[in-house]
């Protein structure tokens, strides 16, 4: 049985139907990178694996147990085998990059205030900003937010790390730097990592699997080599960064 | 294609009552959270920045309303008690109006604005920025973390504001009374003594936690509610103020109704005069 799997999983948001009858095995222990244009579902998938939102019809499943239709406080116990990357890194504005990175570890455990400070800072060294803890968020650039939330989606030791979006926003560099860190956490923590992403180039540098979606299904399934020799012309001219006709017709038709 | 003025009026109405369904189904989890093992220190320890932030932090506009509140009534009455030969009982109706009504619903609306519309704004900012997806995905309630300390904050320490309010509108009344109008400081005293029973304040108090309650749950609600970006966020705490005040008004309303009719019941119609 997959790790985690999504069967027939269908959602939609009032008339808008963002998955549709999709099907998804994901093995333990290998980066998946999902990638498809604005609002194909991309991130709404990833909520579904992680139970932040449950399908309309279809099952989630996680190491062999049904997770869609767990109540929220059994659900809670499940999340911690995840950690999440969020788009803008979702750190809590109140509170230090310290005490963000050491917040799964003071809710889950009952270690000393020192033990949890020290795990903060072995996980914050492992991004490369060890000497930020004292810093708030709204301090931090965008590359170092992103590194600190990484840091605190790993503080519990996570079998599955999500990646919405980790290098949007980011310049080339700081992009690279991310795509580095997710290679080095798969490699050191022997997770299964799932990113969500329209970057090709971090597709292609992190992932040994390439899922795209268009229109809440899955159309193209394979290794990275596999993807780049597509005649799909879907697939081709996403992978490609080339708009189609029918998409510049309407620039075609007026003039400034 | 325009909807015909039925159609949007049963819109609204389903709207209307599939939202109030929501927000009990979120006040159910918030008092599920309670009442199964809330009370540990690790929780203990997030209500304590509440209770400043609501209690402390609300001292100084409680009080200056609460002043104004009972100078204002004072000013008012004088002149119609006056002309009936009665001024030198006006203790009695500043301090039965201050302590019965006017203390607990003033305090209350001012907490709905003040601390009401701070709770919305911080909640909603979260909302929109994931960070409560986050608090889910790290395996921790927001209900548990974020609604049930500011709840607590706002049902224990709204019946102390209505105390302190209730105490600054009589020397409020006081004031204008007897430094202003000139009726003796003890004929003051007096009347408001023999104004004021034992139920009337406890009436009030007892109310003003109801009122707490409800600005707690609905600024809560809002906050994670709120729609996306800086409007939606400002629209939620325009909406939490404007149905706090409206359940403020309703509760009070039937509260009043209740309080009355146990009083009549048991001790008989009662008169000022």
């Amino acid at each position: 049985m997959s790790f985690i799997e999504l069967r027939h999983v269908s959602k939609r948001f009032g008339r808008l139907v963002v998955l549709d009858n999709l099907s998804l095995s994901i093995e333990a222990g290998r980066c998946i990178v999902v990638i498809g244009a604005s609002g194909t579902g991309k991130s709404v998938l990833l909520k579904h694996i992680v139970g932040l939102l449950r399908p309309d019809k279809g099952e989630v499943w996680y190491d062999g147990r049904r997770i869609d239709n767990l109540p929220e406080r059994a659900l809670m116990d499940v999340r911690t085998d995840f950690g999440f990357l969020f788009q803008m890194g979702a750190l809590f504005d109140s509170m230090n990059v310290d005490e963000n990175v050491a917040f799964p570890v003071v809710q889950h455990s009952n270690k000393s205030a020192d033990e949890v400070l020290e795990i903060a800072r072995q996980k914050l060294a492992l991004v490369g900003l060890r000497e930020t803890g004292k810093k708030m968020p709204a301090e931090l650039s965008g590359g170092q937010k992103k590194r600190v939330a990484l840091a605190r989606a790993i503080a519990l030791d996570p079998k599955v790390i999500l990646y919405d979006e980790p290098t949007t926003g980011l310049d080339p560099i700081r992009s690279d730097v991310i795509n580095e860190l997710i290679l080095k956490l798969q490699r050191e923590l022997k997770v299964t990592s799932i990113v969500v992403t329209h970057d090709m180039q971090s597709a292609f540098k992190v992932g040994d699997r390439i899922v795209m979606l268009h229109q809440g299904k899955i159309v193209f399934d394979g290794t990275p080599e596999q993807i780049k020799a597509s005649t799909e012309p879907i697939v081709r001219h996403f992978v490609m960064g080339e708009a189609s006709e029918q998409e510049l017709a309407p620039l075609r038709e007026t003039s400034v | 294609m325009p909807l015909s003025f039925v159609e949007q009026v049963g819109r609204g109405t389903q709207d209307t009552i599939a939202a109030f369904g929501d927000f009990c189904v979120f006040c159910g989890k918030a008092f599920r959270w309670l009442f199964t093992g809330w009370f540990r220190m690790k929780n203990i320890r997030l209500l304590l920045p509440q209770l400043y932030e609501v209690g402390v932090k609300s001292v100084p506009v409680v009080g200056v309303v609460g002043a104004f509140i009972g100078m204002v009534m004072a000013v008012e009455t004088y002149a119609q008690f006056k002309a009936l030969g009665q001024e030198n009982r006006l203790g009695s109706v500043i301090a039965l109006s201050v302590v019965k009504q006017i203390g607990p619903v003033m305090a209350a609306v001012m907490l709905a604005g003040r601390v009401g519309g701070a709770l919305t704004a911080e909640l909603g900012t979260m909302n929109v920025t994931e960070q409560l997806d986050a608090l889910r995905v790290m395996g921790t309630d927001p209900i548990s973390y974020l609604v049930v300390p500011r709840f607590l904050a706002c049902i224990f320490l709204t019946p102390m504001l209505t105390i302190y309010s209730d105490l600054l509108g009589i020397v409020g009344g006081w004031f204008i009374a007897v430094k202003t109008f000139g009726i003796a400081n003890a004929t003051f005293w007096e009347y408001s003594r023999r104004g004021v029973e034992h139920w009337q304040i406890n009436e009030g108090i007892i109310k003003s936690f109801f009122f707490g309650g409800a600005i707690g749950l609905i600024a809560c609600y809002k906050g994670f509610t709120s729609g996306a970006g800086a409007a939606g966020v400002g629209r939620a705490c325009t909406e939490s103020f404007v149905e706090s005040f409206i359940a403020i008004i309703i509760l009070n309303f039937f509260f009043a109704h209740l309080a009355q009719d146990w009083y009549t019941t048991l001790y008989g119609t009662r008169s000022l005069f």
